[in-house]
């Protein structure tokens, strides 16, 4: 039973090899859009807030409000107004991605060490200069890890969005339930969402860790100070 | 060529960090601020370069007001040293170095050359300028904070409490190179520190300040022998006056006539002589009584086995000191880096005398006991 339904997974994979290729790139491109455009006001809004503490409060509770609407809620809202189709799913993705990356930004920026900013500002450092050489360069890997956050979050609401008629991978996955014996049907798309979700999240993770000026793989131990130096 | 007038810092409408403070400072003057923890001596140092903005009073630099300036570009014309050491972890040492050279939009060969040059300055080698913050020990690290401050060629220096995160050892080090550079390159160093040792050690006029206010500006000598009131006499602590008698001395008080050979002898004349007077270690010179060199009674027996002549087996490496220096400075040299003793020389290095662990024990008992009352006890106990 379970070798016939590898064979028919792998049958389904070659023949249906060009249509599943669109969905997946669909569903990507969806999601890579909706978090683009949120990095777009996201990260700038971050920095805003990391520099004006008291609109923090309102900025963050404003996203995680939008964060607490229920994803199916939120389409069929966005639905009425816009209509079926893509860009109702890539306006849901940049809504929810909106608050990782603000929150991330606004951490990886305040996280950075006061001694560093003052330093650089004490050697006639602009306040754009401190926020571009100093700031932004220290911050980089956490607010790649709210970008990597919200990849991942898009990538599950995209797979909502085949109920209001977006091409996503959730298509195979709608028709497999519909059908008496569709199992794999939902294999076909479950596998590749998944996969899209943990190739993502793996490469940021590694980008993240590559960025982080306080890791160095070479040098694990801590040193002891020498009396000479 | 720095001065400040009726300058007052109030914080929050009513508490006065600091109050109505007046000082000149000279070009090339290495000063210190001193006092407790909320004394205003870091808000005043502040001031200077304007990361804190004084709430009344100027500050002239040659005959500029600061505050006509424009604080970005003043800051750049100043260095800036902090206890946290404040590199930028990304950077590698050498952009770390010429980090104020790239504001000013200095060409690639100049910073490089500068970077080379200030490297050399504090004696680490051209490799570290390729590593980053984190593959540097603390003192070094330090080293680097020192030097950026003196990349573009800033006439003051302001260093809020520099050494204060280094162990005694680095911090002496550093303390010792960070005058050297100053002596050397003839800049103004302004420094808070809340060590008095610091302070008298590096300092060429000290500023104790207590509640905002001044309590006494004058030289480290002048303060020990004479200070203003209680206060001061308080913070220069009990503790610390018999390590300063010894201050008010230059070596040429405390040292001995040392014995040395010179390098034309022979390795026999030399045993004979180093047996003769009981000693351990001997001084070679040339015959115009220049110092070159030294050699222990470890080396000798090698020496004389292989029939190496002196010139050959003295050691060159030898730490001495100038005569006009204080003792304090021999004291520290001896204890801290546990030397035996140090020569004597003039500024034509040559060789007047000898300071030796125990002439400075001498000194100490003396300076806390008298000098009969101790012999007198260690003769009683040995008959007892």
């Amino acid at each position: 039973m379970t070798g016939n339904l590898l064979t028919d997974l792998y049958n389904y994979f070659v023949n249906n090899f060009a249509y599943l290729l669109s969905l997946f790139t669909d569903h990507l491109l969806m999601s890579v859009y909706g978090v683009l455009f949120a990095a777009i006001i996201g990260i700038p809004l971050g920095i805003f807030i990391a520099r004006y503490a008291k609109l923090s409060g309102v900025i963050i509770t404003i996203a995680n409000i939008i964060q607490t609407i229920p994803a199916l809620a939120m389409l069929s809202i966005l639905m009425l107004v816009m209509g079926l189709g893509t860009n109702t799913v890539i306006l849901t993705v940049f809504l929810y991605a909106l608050l990782p990356i603000i929150k991330n930004t606004y951490a990886g920026i305040t996280g950075v060490d006061k001694n560093i900013t003052d330093a650089g500002k004490s050697m006639g450092m602009t306040r754009n200069q401190v926020l571009r050489m100093i700031e932004l360069p220290l911050a980089l890997s956490v607010i790649i890890g709210g970008l990597r956050i919200a990849l991942v979050v898009a990538i599950g609401i995209v797979a909502i969005g085949s109920f209001i008629g977006a091409p996503t991978l959730s298509d195979l996955i709608i028709r497999g339930t519909n059908a008496t014996d569709g199992t794999v049907y939902i294999l076909a798309g479950a596998i590749p969402i998944a996969l899209i979700a943990i190739i993502i999240d793996f490469a940021l993770r590694f980008l993240e860790r590559k960025l982080d000026p306080t890791y160095n793989p070479d040098d694990k131990t801590p040193k002891a100070q020498t009396v000479n130096d | 060529m720095l001065s400040i007038k009726n300058l007052t810092k109030i914080y929050g409408g009513s508490k006065k960090a600091v109050n109505d403070i007046s000082l000149d400072i000279q070009e090339g003057e290495f000063i210190a601020f001193i006092g407790t923890s909320g004394s205003g001596k870091t808000t005043a140092l502040r001031m200077i370069n304007r990361m804190i903005e004084p709430t009344s009073g100027t500050i002239t630099i040659n005959g500029e007001d600061i505050t006509k300036k424009n604080p970005v570009e003043l800051r750049r014309s100043i260095g800036y040293v902090i206890q946290q050491i404040g590199l930028l972890p990304h950077m590698t040492i050498k952009e770390n170095i010429t980090l104020v050279p790239k504001l000013l939009k200095w060409s690639e060969e100049d910073k490089d050359k500068k970077a080379r040059e200030l490297i050399k300055l504090v004696d680490l080698p051209e490799e570290f300028l390729d590593r980053y913050p984190s593959e540097l020990s603390g003192g070094q690290q330090q080293r680097i904070g020192v030097v950026r401050a003196l990349a573009a060629e800033q006439d003051i220096i302001l260093m809020d409490e520099p050494f204060g995160a280094l162990d005694p050892i680095t911090r002496d080090t550093l303390q010792d190179l960070v005058k050297e550079l100053q002596q050397k390159l003839g800049k103004t160093f302004i420094f808070v520190t809340h060590d008095m040792d610091e302070a008298i050690k590096l300092a060429d006029r000290i500023c104790i300040m207590s509640h905002g206010e001044i309590v006494q500006f004058d030289s480290p000598d002048e303060i020990l022998r004479n200070p203003a009131n209680d206060f001061v006499r308080d913070f220069i602590g009990e503790g610390r006056l018999i390590q300063d008698r010894p201050n008010m001395r230059t070596v040429a008080d405390a040292m001995i006539t040392p014995v040395s050979i010179t390098v034309d002898k022979s390795i026999n004349e030399c045993i004979a002589l180093m047996r003769e007077k009981r000693i351990d270690t001997i001084l070679v010179t040339d015959s115009h009584k220049k110092l070159l060199g030294f050699i222990d009674i470890e080396d000798i027996n090698e020496g004389y086995r292989k029939g190496m002549d002196i010139v050959d087996l003295m050691g060159r490496d030898i730490y001495k000191i100038g005569i006009d220096s204080k003792l304090q400075d021999s004291v520290r040299t001896i204890l801290k880096r546990n030397v035996r003793n140090i020569p004597v020389v003039d500024d034509n290095n040559t060789l007047i005398g000898l300071i030796t662990r125990s002439n400075l024990v001498d000194i100490v008992y003396d300076t806390i006991w008298g000098e009969e009352p101790s012999r007198e006890l260690a003769s009683g106990a040995d008959e007892a």
